[in-house]
């Protein structure tokens, strides 16, 4: 198992208190699995991607524990995280088009990186330059300014230097929606083949965007309102959800190729609700066509067939 | 990176065609006749009177066509001829401005670099402990709230009336005359140190409270999130950061000069101090038009020439700027 | 969000920023003492009320008396209130100026934007202060308005650029192009789509231009080219320097007008960054 996160619970501080973004989630990533998370923007897929590597104010541990290769992570601490990134969880971030500084070259900043990691920059460079020739781009890109780079490019190279360590975990958060689409696929591509040459053990890729996930994710699971609501593999996840909000999400898209999901779901009544106060129980019971009493307690996290997770007191019932 | 430099030339070019246009342009559209107006007005000997109507005459040239006029105000400045000052007469306004132009250097430029390069160390100490930032940043907000005069008054009244330890008016003692001995350039020093303090306090206020803006800017940017990300040490995102701030600081600072420049005018008042800004008090006391047009016209100029130092300064130490110019001429 | 449940948000969090608060007290105190000032004032500032010249602060003159044996008290709050009205009418007619070329070059762009561009980097590397002065000299009775206008009609480039670029990032948006789309006018795509959305920018070039008026008024008026026949801060702090108020150590004279002014100026400055903390969303919410 190369992730594992217990009872993790982030809020947002605010001056009018907190917004609970990650409440109570439970689960698990297995080596070499491709796990999309996805949901609408809110739902806090974002929080929980970033909780797990840089866990900064505003954003406020509230409790949990989080372990990778059964080591646990103290994602609280803003220093002491510092041995385990890059190396054991690393990231391609949303903004992988600025993420590397504008005013050094590629190579000098990679230097820079890597010796204040204590790795030797010129024991890597060989490694280095063969996931260049993986995702086909030349060793000049080494003496370029990131402004001399294509977006693309510079995608790349990120994807690139997030996982010269070879980490457990890569977080890709939605690395493609800023690309047009026939790079998106290439990109979506690339991640599998990381994947295959082990480049990296498991892979959470964040993403708003179903169709990617249908293409590569093993598995996908779905979040609303902070809370997790199904997890299972993708092709069961597509063909039969459990979750009354996965089926609608599901059912929303159009039916020829998987798409956004970022859209309001036209379907349903109502908007997500208001995390800084959010209903008891269920997040979904108030647009929820099934929702009766019981739904007032949180519904758990559970396994209802093999890989299977839902929280739903509906689907639990029918189950029992 | 050429066609950058080109642009700015050109803006150069521009201003400075602009400000010679304004200087011609306003004493000839101001209400009133400016010959009858400044001769009535000045208080000026007999000798000084008639020649002055001679050059006033000449120069505002109203006999000739208005386009003439401008004609002949641009062959006249680019023969350095800026007309004869009354306040000194018959001493030609260039030489007066020219005598006057090595003690603004030497205050200005000391204070400028050092205020600079204080205030972005002090901004970036500030933007990293708390502490510090309670200390620097209501005194660096205080700092650049000052008239610049009024610090000035201040400095000289305190260290020089109250303490006594340094002169509050000229650039050396009266009774000295300039020569090259270690008690000459010490009383030199002495009258240079307050009018500098207060260039320079005014201007660290304003550096400090920039830089610690722009670093706190600079750490929430992407590229120093991802680094955060990837385990860098705090040190490396620092250094990163800071390095990425001093660029802005140095446009900035292009673009504070004129409020500089306004700056030493009035501390050069409060100080006596024989620079242009003093030069320009006796001038506008004297009605002294074309002394007064002189200085405009020297403060345009060492505006500009400032500004296209910092440009290319700029170009020398911002590399994206460099590989911009090797990409074009490769 | 409603328009009224915005305000309240705004006034919700600017309340709560120290920064703002201490800053608009300040500022407040000041304005109120202009007022209340001159009521309180004994005597007019240009009267030779006290024979003896100049006298420290006694309880019969609050801030002491000048060489000439003026009030400087009633010098003193009367200089405020030009102080306040160069920096409203000064600030107000750079803000205004700025506003309108920012926004006219962000909006139509193009050549439009070019030759703007072009005229506001002109007009920001002259010196203000070499232009005023040159007015100035040549102009032969001025007035405070006077001042206010020509501090006000070459201090705006800064606020041109802000208000460009802001304009720029704004009209790109969705909500613009919407309105566009469905046939509104230029002008009222400005007024009802923009403008609301730049009010915390417009506000904020706003304060920051009356303190920079304050700053070049007081500069012109030390150099002796401020109004004529008036009192005001710059021109308190002249003459003190001017008839040996540093020989004489009479410092109630020459520190109660810049003290005002970098007090006034200083709080503009700090109010201005507490209103970009409550105004930028970012450094409040998630």
């Amino acid at each position: 198992m190369s992730l594992q996160v217990e009872h993790l619970t982030v809020y947002y501080q605010t001056l009018r208190g907190d917004v609970q973004a990650l409440e109570d989630a439970t689960f698990t990533i297995e080596d070499g699995e491709i796990m999309g998370l996805a949901g609408e923007s809110g739902c806090g897929k974002t929080t929980l991607g970033h909780s797990l590597i840089r866990l900064v104010p505003p954003m406020r541990y509230v409790r949990g524990k989080v372990k990778i290769d059964s080591e646990e992570l103290p994602i609280w601490g803003m220093e002491e995280m510092n041995p385990f990134r890059f190396k054991k969880i690393s990231i391609i971030p949303q903004y992988a088009m600025n993420a590397m500084n504008p005013t050094r070259k590629i190579g000098k900043m990679t230097e820079e990186l890597l010796e204040s990691r204590k790795v030797s920059f010129s024991d890597t460079l060989p490694e280095l330059k063969r996931r260049l020739d993986m995702v086909e781009l030349t060793h000049d890109v080494m003496n370029m300014y990131p402004i001399e780079l294509s977006g693309g490019m510079k995608q790349r190279m990120v994807m690139v230097l997030s996982t010269l360590m070879d980490p457990t975990l890569l977080i890709a958060d939605e690395i493609t929606s800023a690309l047009d689409v026939s790079t998106q696929k290439a990109v979506a591509e690339m991640l599998v083949e990381f994947r295959n040459r082990e480049c990296c053990n498991s892979v959470m890729l964040i993403t708003h965007d179903l169709s990617i996930l249908y293409q590569i994710a093993d598995t996908i699971m779905v979040m609303y309102a902070g809370q997790l609501s199904e997890k299972a593999a993708t092709h069961t996840m597509i063909h039969s959800p459990r979750h009354p909000y996965t089926k609608l999400l599901i059912s929303s898209l159009p039916k020829v190729g998987v798409k956004y999901a970022e859209k309001r779901l036209k379907g349903i009544p109502g908007s997500p609700p208001l995390l800084l106060d959010p209903p008891i129980g269920c997040r979904f019971r108030e647009r929820c066509p099934v929702a009766f009493d019981k739904c007032l307690d949180v519904p758990p996290f559970l396994e209802i067939e093999k890989d299977h997770l839902v929280a739903c007191w509906k689907e639990f019932e029918r189950d029992a | 990176m050429r066609r950058y430099f080109s642009r700015k030339l050109l803006i150069y070019i521009l201003t400075f065609f602009l400000a010679v246009t304004i200087d011609w342009l306003i004493p000839r559209f101001m209400p009133g006749d400016p010959v009858q107006n400044m001769l009535s007005r000045a208080m000026l000997r007999a000798d000084a009177a008639e020649v002055m109507y001679g050059y006033y005459t000449k120069a505002f040239g109203l006999d000739v066509p208005i386009g003439q006029q401008y004609l002949n105000f641009w062959n006249a400045l680019f023969h350095g001829d800026l007309g004869t000052s009354v306040y000194m007469f018959p001493t030609p306004v260039t030489k007066v401005l020219l005598r006057a132009v090595p003690y603004d250097i030497f205050l200005l430029i000391p204070s400028i670099l050092l205020s600079w390069y204080a205030g972005n160390k002090f901004g970036a100490y500030a933007a990293r402990s708390k502490w510090l930032d309670n200390t620097v940043s209501p005194l660096g907000y205080v700092l650049t709230a000052t008239p610049y005069m009024w610090l000035g008054i201040l400095l000289a009244w305190f260290f020089g009336i109250v303490l006594g330890k340094f002169p509050i008016a000229g650039a050396y003692s009266f009774n000295l005359v300039p020569h090259l001995s270690w008690m000459f350039i010490w009383d030199v020093l002495k009258h240079w140190f307050l009018p500098f303090a207060s260039l320079f306090l005014v201007g660290f206020g304003g550096q400090a409270i920039g830089m610690r803006n722009m670093i706190i800017y600079e750490l929430e940017a992407d590229y120093s999130h991802y680094l955060e990300a990837l385990g860098a040490p705090r040190s490396l995102v620092r250094k990163y950061a800071f390095r990425n701030a001093v660029l802005p600081q140095i446009t900035g600072l292009a673009l504070s000069l004129g409020v500089i420049v306004a700056g030493a005018l009035v501390t050069e008042v409060v100080f006596s101090y024989p620079g242009i800004g003093y030069l320009l008090l006796a001038a506008i006391q004297n009605q002294d038009y074309f002394l007064i047009q002189g200085c405009f016209l020297f403060i345009i100029i060492g505006v500009l020439f400032a500004n296209f130092v910092i440009d290319i300064v700029y170009l020398l130490i911002d590399p994206r700027t460099r590989t911009g110019m090797m990409g074009e001429t490769a | 969000m409603s328009e009224d449940k915005k305000i309240n948000e705004f006034l919700y969090f600017a309340l709560r920023n120290k920064k703002l608060r201490i800053g608009l007290f300040i500022v407040l105190f000041f304005l109120i003492l202009t007022f209340i000032g001159p009521m309180l004032a004994q005597n007019d500032p240009f009267d030779y009320v006290n024979p003896g010249g100049a006298e420290p602060p006694s309880s019969e003159y609050l801030f002491g008396t000048t060489f000439f044996g003026q009030d400087v008290f009633a010098q003193f709050v009367y200089g405020l209130r030009a102080t306040f009205l160069v920096g409203l009418l000064g600030g107000g007619i750079g803000t205004l100026i700025g506003v309108l070329i920012g926004f006219t070059a962000g909006y139509r762009g193009g050549i439009v934007d070019e030759l703007l561009n072009m005229l506001t980097n002109i007009i920001l590397v002259i010196p203000v202060l070499a232009v005023l002065l040159i007015i100035a000299a040549y102009l032969e009775v001025r007035t405070i308005l006077i001042e206010c206008m020509i501090i006000g009609l070459t201090a705006w480039p800064w606020t041109a650029r802000a208000i460009r670029a802001q304009t720029f990032s704004l009209r790109t948006r969705e909500f613009v192009d919407l309105a566009r789309l469905s046939g509104m006018k230029s002008s009222k795509v400005i007024f009802t789509e923009i403008a609301p959305n730049m009010m915390s920018y417009l506000v904020m070039a706003f304060i920051l231009q009356f303190g920079g008026a304050i700053l070049n008024a007081a500069t012109l008026d030390f150099i002796g080219l401020g109004p004529t026949n008036a009192i005001s801060l710059g021109l308190m702090m002249q003459v003190a320097v001017l008839w040996g108020a540093l020989q004489l150590g009479s410092w109630w004279w020459f520190v109660p007008p810049g003290l005002a002014i970098t007090a006034i100026v200083g709080a503009l400055y700090v109010m201005n960054v507490g209103l970009d903390e409550v105004f930028n969303p970012k450094l409040r919410e998630m």
